[in-house]
């Protein structure tokens, strides 16, 4: 485990970084939002990644993709995190891919994983319910009928699943948890996209009797909570980059802004109150940094204490992306409540994320509980 | 077998012959490190024997040159003995400022004569060093420093006060920082002197901290006569070396929570009890849970920039962030674990107390540049923000 980009790393990050900024810049964001957009991202920007092999990041080469591992998975996300990139990475190129590639049936995968490599299926995970993640506690049921299965339930915080056109969906069987592979068209299934503050894709699903047939399972029936454990470990580790890039760009617009901005006739960024806590917050990030890539080379290394470290790691990138951006707006004084400075957007792309799969509470729970605290 | 295969195979062999068995336990306190030194007692036959042994092959100093005492070894042997030092659960043979601190700036700066005379009893632990830096009224501000340094034609006169000087009425020798031109900017006028501490006109006195030890002294100079040829560096460019030797502080001090044995959440655990798997006290059981997420990511951290530093980036000033960092951290640590301990952490009982411990973390965040300090650091070096 060396936490030190290699050559083919250091490459990729550099070729993501440039492409990221020019084609998708906060500017796009704030666009799709202004615009209403109904997809909530750009399609064609999306072919464009996929061609630049985003989409088929942790697609084996085989189906198309460029199986280059959760590190590289880690440094796409991380630009996108610093340019508020909107686009289904995370719920197509990562939560799926990762979900039909641990469990996915030989069949499933040779029929998905190369569109989402190629960018032709969108795909999303629908495992949360209620206010908190809490994937242990699945109330959505799915029961045995015929030959399938009919399910019920109700899910929250899908995201991309407005424009899903297949769903993987956790529910409750007999004996343990169950990953079904549905079609958003299927009757009785309702999806209703929310409106969220980070003005990115989210939505509520409905499931009223929702028939699925056998071949939907994704992995064994009663055998779908290590699948998702993994895929959700993923989710975890990747939305940790995106928010070690966001909370990174976040801190820099705020330096940059108080190095310029002047009152008592000076720059504010003379004042040793603001100095101090810049110098901490800047500590936080490279220690979160580090987080960051810890938690993806052990996703990579398949190491025995993935699980753990990935835990350790959201809690800690969490907390540090939570002060990067109060002190965001904080430094930036009036104009940091503003619409039109991008820092508000950070704040807001940073709450969001900071919830998604499971927040600094979730995940220090989870550690006191393994280390029998 | 390659050459390292034939290293490792020796260097085994040598360690299983001459280390004695008394060596090979693990440290219970700081009285069973070694300084050597004059006039040092040993705590053991074997523990002079280890020493001995070890220092006659520069092993002490592994990577050093030979011609000054040194072991002469690669990266790759050092990392090997390290290694194999480790299997055996083998002590360090010698503590020494002397190997941390001034030797890496000797052979930096020093000239031929200064190598050749004071390297080689480092790597021996026959001369035990200590450091002249901090004033009473030169403590974040350095260089605010006025220990003053006369030419007198033959000799250099010291006149002036130290303070904070670890272990100096123990130290045979002092490396130490005295103005040299009182009339140039301050930085500027700083020279980088040694010289014996049984020179006439040094005097030594320890200082009681609040943990009840006495590690620090403050030192007196008056008129006392130092060699030219003992000036390292230049005259009046000092500060360099004194910059320099201030990183490998900061580095060492920064890791100092890497050296501690066991888990926070073992040692909350065996003090506070725990009722079913889970400590009684929830409002504690947060903090610890934090605190050990980031005792973690801190430890991934100086590992991630020590590969760097190998991989040819220079640690600079991200050796302040990793000095503010692991001491406040350490601080937050040893908060935690009196909260655990209760009533009972509040005995002072015995050398092991927990009570001293958690009292001399307080001077972690001060010594070798206080926190504060440390942040200005980052605020001029790092985020380059105005007037820092």
């Amino acid at each position: 485990m060396a936490l030190v980009l290699n050559e083919d790393e250091q490459m990729l990050r550099e070729t993501v970084s440039g492409f990221v900024a020019d084609k998708a810049p906060v500017k796009a964001l704030r666009e799709l939002r202004d615009n209403n957009s109904e997809d909530g991202f750009d399609r064609a920007l999306w072919s464009e990644m996929a061609e630049m092999g985003f989409a088929g990041v942790l697609v084996d080469e085989d189906n198309g993709g460029v199986d280059m591992g959760f590190v590289a998975a880690g440094l796409i996300a991380e630009q996108m995190g610093r340019n508020l990139t909107a686009s289904p990475f995370l719920s197509t190129s990562v939560l799926a891919a990762t979900a039909l590639r641990k469990g996915g049936s030989a069949a499933q995968k040779s029929e998905w994983l190369g569109k989402i490599a190629s960018g032709e299926t969108i795909m999303a995970l629908a495992v949360d319910e209620g206010r908190k993640h809490n994937p242990n506690a699945l109330k959505t049921t799915a029961v045995r009928f015929g030959n399938g299965f009919k399910l019920n339930g109700s899910k929250a915080m899908v995201v991309d699943g407005h424009v899903a056109d297949q769903l993987i969906v956790a529910a409750k069987t007999d004996g343990g948890t169950t990953l079904f592979l549905v079609d958003p068209k299927t009757a009785g299934l309702t999806t209703t996209r929310t409106d969220m503050i980070d003005a990115r894709n989210a939505a509520k699903l409905d499931l009223n009797d929702v028939e699925v047939t056998a071949d939907a399972v994704i992995g064994e029936v009663d055998g779908g909570a290590e699948v998702l454990n993994h895929v959700l470990n993923a989710g975890r580790a990747v939305v940790g980059a995106e928010l070690v890039g966001a909370s990174s760009k976040a801190f820099e617009d705020t330096t940059d802004y108080i190095r310029e901005r002047k009152q008592f006739g000076t720059e504010v960024g003379r004042f040793q109150a603001l100095q101090h806590r810049s110098s901490h917050l800047y500590s936080e990030l490279e220690i979160a940094r580090s987080a960051m890539l810890a938690s993806l080379t052990a996703l990579d290394d398949s190491a025995d204490d993935a699980d753990l470290i990935v835990s350790m790691s959201k809690a800690k990138i969490g907390s540090v992306a939570k002060l990067a951006s109060q002190e965001g707006v904080q430094m930036h004084g009036g104009v940091g409540m503003t619409d039109e400075y991008d820092i508000g957007l950070y704040m807001k792309r940073i709450r969001v994320a900071q919830e998604l799969f499971g927040d600094a509470h979730y995940h220090m729970e989870h550690i006191a509980k393994a280390k029998g605290i | 077998m390659s050459e390292l295969d034939t290293f490792k195979k020796e260097t085994r062999a040598w360690l299983e012959e001459n280390c004695p068995a008394e060596m090979r336990t693990p440290i219970k306190n700081d009285d069973d490190l070694c300084w050597g030194g004059r006039n040092y007692k040993f705590e053991s036959d074997a523990q002079k024997v280890w020493l001995e042994r070890m220092g006659a092959k520069g092993w002490t100093t592994p990577t050093w040159p030979k011609e000054y005492g040194g072991g002469g070894l690669s990266k790759p042997e050092a990392k090997i003995l390290a290694k194999e030092m480790a299997r055996i659960n083998a002590r360090s043979p010698l503590s020494s400022f002397g190997i941390w601190m001034l030797g890496p700036a000797l052979l930096k700066f020093g000239t031929e004569a200064q190598k050749q005379q004071h390297l080689p009893p480092i790597v021996r632990g026959e001369i035990r060093w200590c450091q002249g830096y901090s004033e009473p009224n030169a403590g974040s501000d350095l260089a605010a420093l006025a220990t003053k340094c006369e030419d007198k034609g033959d000799y250099f006169l010291v006149n002036g006060q130290k303070v904070w000087t670890s272990y100096a009425d123990q130290a045979d020798w002092i490396f130490c920082l005295v103005r040299t031109d009182p009339k140039a900017k301050k930085h500027e006028g700083i020279s980088f002197v040694l010289f014996d501490m049984e020179t006439p006109g040094v005097e030594a006195r320890p200082i009681k901290l609040i943990s009840g030890k006495s590690p620090f002294c403050e030192t007196f100079f008056e008129d006392v006569k130092v060699d030219k040829d003992q000036l390292v560096g230049e005259l009046n460019k000092g500060w360099t070396i004194a910059k320099y030797l201030l990183t490998h502080e900061r580095e060492m001090i920064g890791g100092q929570g890497l050296a501690v044995a066991r888990p926070l959440e073992e040692v909350v655990a065996g003090l506070a009890g725990l009722v079913d798997r889970e400590l009684e006290d929830k409002m504690l059981r947060a903090k610890v849970v934090e605190a050990m997420v980031d005792e973690w990511a801190f430890n991934q951290t100086v590992y991630r920039k020590l590969s760097e530093a190998k991989a040819g980036a220079s640690l600079g000033a991200d050796s302040s962030m990793l000095k503010y960092y692991g001491t406040e951290l350490n601080k937050r640590k040893f908060e935690l674990t009196m909260d655990a301990s209760g009533h009972e952490g509040l005995e002072w009982d015995g050398d092991d107390a927990v009570a001293r411990k958690w009292l001399r973390t307080k001077g972690n965040s001060i010594e070798g540049g206080t926190s504060e300090v440390q942040l200005n650091i980052i605020s001029k070096h790092i985020l380059r923000l105005p007037g820092a």
